[in-house]
């Protein structure tokens, strides 16, 4: 834990009625660093973003922003973008932005944003005349437009095609090199080990894991995978000493030695050229830590 | 409170409104096409409020010098006469209301046929006889009301525009506020250092100049096609109507104030719009009406806000006349005010 975190949680529980949806989890974010929350659908995430934002109260617990309970000041120096929402229609892009822009006492510089997230060439269009990507965009740019120090983005690229969501990483990767402190929930592997620098996943309301994306899979992963086509491998699959599964017409190694595994394969004539080794991911945390995929 | 928020607010809002075009349109659309309906209807010198059918006739329209049936009655105004070929067709047409009478063309006997349930049918039969009798000018004697003459047209134009300004306040405030919370903009803006103050205060600053300006633009467009009389002062009008439209804005606020289905919000603006617009006396005087009806036409500020505005356009009322109505218009928007903003929610 950071010396001086930015953001410190208690003991945070929500439940609705008789059922626990965050079950008393603790955690402190320091400054300058983008955190993420990951986990299945209905694994808690939303609500405590969203009890953490101010916009529904914890049934118990404490929530610190610079150590102290958060004031009226809190939503001037936050950034928010939800899941889901929509906007006051009929408005252009550059019009929706100056909107919130006026909500603050002390603004970004528009140009600026507009800039960053790429909104510069369909500023004059209707907000509810544009993709999901560029609405995504738009979203992170009210996100954006008072400078937060803290920006709190749930789930930002859900819905949207690859290249999409490629683009949006870029711009959050912007956002992290001006120093913003960034609470991104997903559940995208790829999008937490990418932007990241620490994770907590989640699972039934509980936090089951904590640490940078490589701690978490050194940790909780072992070796690698290798692959092979199933008629590169001239010799019978069960005088092979290592653990492996033939799925598809290929053969999947799990070794802990990697340097041996490839010494055996070529000391038995083994055909490499189309071999892939794959090392674990954040995927694969998850799946040992509860048995289950994300997407479940 | 931040005037910048609010102004930003209100400013987005309008922008909103009149960008949308077709709602916009329809706003000032639906009272001019409803005042110039009813301007045809009852201006018009055709105007007739009871049917007489008639038979032997070749055709439906016949001159009225060519009828052959009494002359007194035959000059009776707002009477339309409709021929039949036989009597068949013409008691059909009277078995179904479609005429209130029917009479025997050329009879010596001024044989004429009605039916005894219908209302209009009972007064007609009353004109025929009575048109049959010999004139008898003692008899009664007529009087004549000194003054200005209020045409029905007089009377039901700012009913129209009351009543326009009623849904335009209720369905513009309450609907759309339910809306946004249902789609999430509330959400968005909650997100923000925006209060709940500043919202609803911009909701219905931007509502009530909405509805001013739509006053504005449909009383002129009407005065070009009629000519209202306007025995008070035009400045007393306008603080009236705006009055009655801040309560109507409050009334839809205080609607707005919880809930996200559309539906549901839906279904309470119809229960009270409908109520409103016939208890309020936009299309008729409740006068002779019962005891309940007129206490249910107090609870709604449409009814005040109308029988202030009548006072001052028909019978040239000043603000201290209407002062009762003020009075009444400004304790119903305290009212809506604060059960709206008690039970607000961004969310819920």
């Amino acid at each position: 834990m950071s010396m001086n975190p930015l953001l410190e949680i208690k003991s945070l529980v929500k439940k609705y009625k008789e059922i626990v949806a965050v079950d008393n989890i603790s955690f402190s974010i320091s400054k300058g660093i983008c955190f993420g929350l990951i986990g299945p659908n209905g694994a808690g995430k939303t609500t405590t973003i969203e009890m953490i934002e101010d916009m529904i109260p914890p049934t118990s617990g404490e929530i610190l922003y610079k150590g102290k309970p958060r004031s009226s000041l809190f939503k001037q120096e936050v950034g928010i973008q939800f899941q889901q929402t929509s906007l006051l229609s009929s408005l252009t892009i550059r019009e929706t932005l100056n909107t919130f822009k006026s909500l603050y006492n002390n603004p970004a510089d528009i140009e600026e944003i507009i800039d960053i997230c790429n909104l510069r060439e369909i500023q004059k269009r209707l907000n509810d005349r544009i993709s999901g990507g560029q609405k995504q965009r738009l979203m992170l740019a009210l996100a954006m437009i008072n400078n937060p120090e803290l920006l709190f983005l749930d789930e930002p690229s859900t819905g949207l095609d690859p290249q999409a969501r490629r683009n949006l990483w870029s711009i959050v990767q912007k956002i992290k090199e001006r120093g913003n402190t960034i609470i991104l929930t997903t559940h995208y592997m790829e999008e937490a080990e990418r932007l990241c620098d620490e994770i907590a996943i989640m699972d039934k309301g509980r936090i089951i894991a904590r640490g940078t994306p490589d701690q978490l899979i050194k940790e909780y992963c072992e070796g690698v995978t290798v692959i092979l086509p199933r008629n590169s491998i001239n010799i019978p699959l069960s005088s092979l000493p290592f653990r492996f599964r033939e799925i598809n017409g290929r053969i999947e190694i799990r070794t802990n030695d990697i340097n041996s595994c490839l010494n055996t394969l070529l000391s038995e004539n083994a055909d490499l050229t189309e071999m892939t080794v794959r090392s674990p991911s954040l995927e694969n945390v998850f799946l040992n830590l509860t048995g289950k995929q994300l997407r479940e | 409170m931040s005037l910048k928020r609010l102004w930003a607010m209100l400013h987005a809002r309008n922008l909103e409104f009149f960008r949308d075009r077709s709602a916009l349109g329809w706003n000032f659309l639906f009272p001019f096409l409803i005042v110039a309906g009813f301007g045809i209807i009852f201006g018009g010198k055709d105007y007739s409020e009871y049917k007489v059918g008639f038979f032997p006739s070749q055709s439906e329209t016949v001159s009225i010098k060519d009828i052959d049936i009494p002359s007194g009655f035959k000059d009776t105004r707002f009477i339309k006469f409709i021929g039949f070929i036989s009597f068949e067709e013409g008691a059909e047409r009277l078995k179904h209301h479609k005429i209130d009478l029917l009479v025997k063309a050329g009879s010596q006997s001024n044989e004429y046929w009605v039916s005894d349930t219908s209302p209009k049918g009972y007064i007609v039969e009353k004109l025929f006889k009575a048109s049959l009798l010999p004139e008898n000018k003692n008899i009664a004697e007529k009087m004549e009301i000194r003054g200005n003459e209020i045409r029905y047209i007089d009377w039901l134009f700012p009913g129209i525009l009351a009543m326009n300004m009623m849904f335009s306040a209720l369905w513009g405030v309450g609907y759309v506020v339910v809306r946004y919370r249902k789609t999430g903009v509330l959400k968005r803006l909650n997100a923000t250092p925006l209060t709940a103050f500043e919202y609803l205060t911009a909701q219905i600053l931007s509502r009530i100049f909405i509805l001013m300006f739509t006053l504005a633009a449909v009383w002129i467009g009407c005065s070009l096609f009629f000519s209202f009389k306007v025995e008070g002062s035009y400045f007393d009008l306008f603080l009236i109507f705006l009055t009655g439209s801040i309560c109507l804005s409050a009334y839809g606020l205080a609607i707005a104030a919880r809930g996200t289905s559309e539906e549901f919000t839906s279904g309470v603006v119809n229960f009270i719009t409908w109520p409103m617009m016939f208890l309020s006396e936009v299309w008729f005087s409740l006068e002779g009406s019962s005891r309940w009806v007129k206490l249910i036409a107090k609870l709604f500020p449409l009814t005040h806000m109308l029988s202030a505005v009548r006072k001052v356009m028909n019978d040239g009322a000043s603000l201290a006349d209407v002062s009762t109505e003020l009075a009444v218009l400004f304790f119903m928007t305290a009212i809506s005010i604060a059960v709206g903003a008690a039970l607000f929610s961004w969310n819920r």
